[in-house]
């Protein structure tokens, strides 16, 4: 059974037609990587998984519940977006890692990680016993929940420092973390390594590689190729708004058979040649 | 008079001042975000209307709306604050506060007009990436302002709301044009028997109430430190 089911998605910007009908399934404990140049779909493919953006049309299923109709959605003229409790459910099913991290300056890293199950915790509680909520057993599960996710990234010695003083590497691995925490079905990375310096990108794709390890479900958007090929177990190649060429690593790196893939997966190639020179 | 009775005479008048300064931030304070809500606001009559609201308040003298906000009832033939102080002068024998509560409000809406304009900054100054990360962790709109975004708000106005404030501290003054005692006033009171001193003298309250307050907000911005964005 497949845990993620996307049917039909299509997305436009005014006149800019981004996703021209995108569909994929995904089975648990599945990596799936999307490579593809810029301005291909990638990114907002993904903000339509988690409901940052809202596809036209489609259909998003999670675990066989329908959590997106784009034409129910159409023609009951209500839309999701307007509906916040169940909109927060909705994306609950889905975690992620953003390029650029977005963690909480202003929160330690280990508050980073308890914010937002602190706060659903609370939300059931009556008035009186959010007060005490922070000497509940609740709250010291959620504590011991960030800990544990925190060594998972290794970054336990870090739970009482600020992002401002953590590398690029250990921000993106507290958000990693912090996504986590949450428990999301599906995690959703948007070019994780990118915003990072190259010395540090090894850490984070370790990290994603360990959480493949423990069947953690994985959507990654990404421009490392050797990292694709080696992690994922599909591979979706994107152009233009559609899925160009789908299929094992080996098949889309090894065994194009699309123009577009073979003349975008060299493109690469010299590009990663030029750089080792 | 000696020094020390001109410095009690007026310590009367600066009791006056402050309490004028004390209420105006507590009023105007919560009155401007909630302004700055409204003018950010998607519903379009909405913000179109506390737009204008704010361009009058920003573009008229505050003197004139210290007039506005005390006479105005009283061509209407109901001056409420005339009212409220005879009111007090009979139960309370406290003189003018009728007046006080006419200069509590003009400052009030005149500087939550302002400080609206300094959330707003504020708040559009937080990145997107801000309200997608609490999005995608499931908080509500409600959470993600009041703990993710009002504290770095908090961190980001320090420095233009100590300048409002500072400015508040010497707009007081103004309250002297529809007779309300506070410190100048009560300096010019001493003129009538030909002591010009004192008004000079009033100066030196100001500069150790700001300066009282430069340290304040220094301590406020050092303990904000503990972050960079």
């Amino acid at each position: 059974m497949a845990i993620l089911e996307v049917r039909g998605i299509k997305k436009s910007f005014g006149d800019t037609n981004v996703l021209k009908g995108i569909d994929f399934s995904l089975e648990k404990g599945e990596v799936l990587a999307i490579i593809g140049s810029s301005g291909s779909g990638k990114t907002t493919l993904l903000r339509c998984l988690n409901f940052l953006e809202f596809a036209d049309e489609g259909t998003i299923a999670v675990n066989d519940e329908v959590l997106y109709d784009g034409a129910a959605e159409k023609v009951a003229k209500k839309k999701l977006k307007h509906n916040d409790g169940m909109l927060r459910k909705k994306r609950l099913h889905f975690g992620l890692v953003f390029q650029n991290f977005n963690l909480f300056p202003h929160k330690s890293v280990i508050d980073n990680l308890m914010l937002a199950p602190v706060l659903q915790a609370k939300s059931e509680l009556s008035f009186i016993e959010r007060w005490r909520f922070e000497k509940s057993r609740a709250y010291a599960a959620i504590r011991e929940k960030a800990l544990a996710t925190l060594s998972r990234v290794g970054l336990a010695e870090k739970k009482n420092n600020y992002p401002c003083e953590l590398s690029g590497g250990q921000q993106q691995r507290v958000a990693i973390a912090r996504a986590l925490v949450m428990n999301p079905d599906i995690l959703c990375f948007d070019e994780p390594t990118s915003a990072l310096d190259p010395e540090l990108t090894g850490e984070v794709l370790k990290v994603i590689r360990e959480l493949k390890d423990t069947d953690t479900t994985m959507i990654v958007v990404t421009h490392e190729m050797e990292f694709a090929s080696d992690v994922a177990d599909k591979v979706i190649y994107m152009a233009d708004g559609v899925i160009e060429e789908a299929g094992t690593p080996e098949e889309v790196f090894r065994h194009p058979k699309s123009e577009k893939t073979k003349a975008f997966l060299s493109s690469r190639k010299t590009a990663a040649g030029g750089k080792d020179e | 008079m000696s020094f020390l009775d001109v410095t009690l005479y007026l310590l009367n008048g600066f009791k006056l001042t402050c309490l004028l300064f004390a209420l105006t931030l507590v009023f105007a304070l919560p009155l401007g975000l909630l302004i700055s809500f409204c003018t950010m606001s998607r519903i379009k009559p909405l913000s179109i209307l506390f737009k204008i609201i704010v361009w009058i308040v920003r573009g008229i003298p505050l003197m004139l709306q210290i007039f506005i906000i005390y006479y105005v009832p009283g061509f209407l033939n109901n001056n409420i604050f005339a009212k409220v102080d005879l009111y007090f002068l009979l139960n309370y024998q406290v003189q003018d506060m009728g007046r006080f509560i006419a200069v509590v409000i003009a400052f009030s809406i005149n500087y939550a007009c302002y400080f609206s304009e300094i959330y707003r900054g504020g708040i559009q100054s937080i990145p997107n990436g801000q309200y997608e990360a609490c999005a995608v962790l499931g908080m509500t709109k409600g959470q993600t302002f009041s703990h993710v975004i009002l504290p770095q708000v908090v961190k980001r106005i320090v420095p233009p709301m100590s300048n409002e404030i500072i400015t508040l501290v010497k707009d007081t003054a103004l309250a002297r044009v529809i007779l309300v005692t506070e410190l100048i006033m009560k300096a010019e009171r001493l003129m009538a028997s030909a002591l010009v001193w004192p008004l000079f003298y009033t100066g030196v309250f100001y500069l150790i109430f700001v300066g009282v307050l430069t340290l304040l907000f220094g301590f406020i911005e050092k303990k904000m430190s503990y972050y960079k964005v």
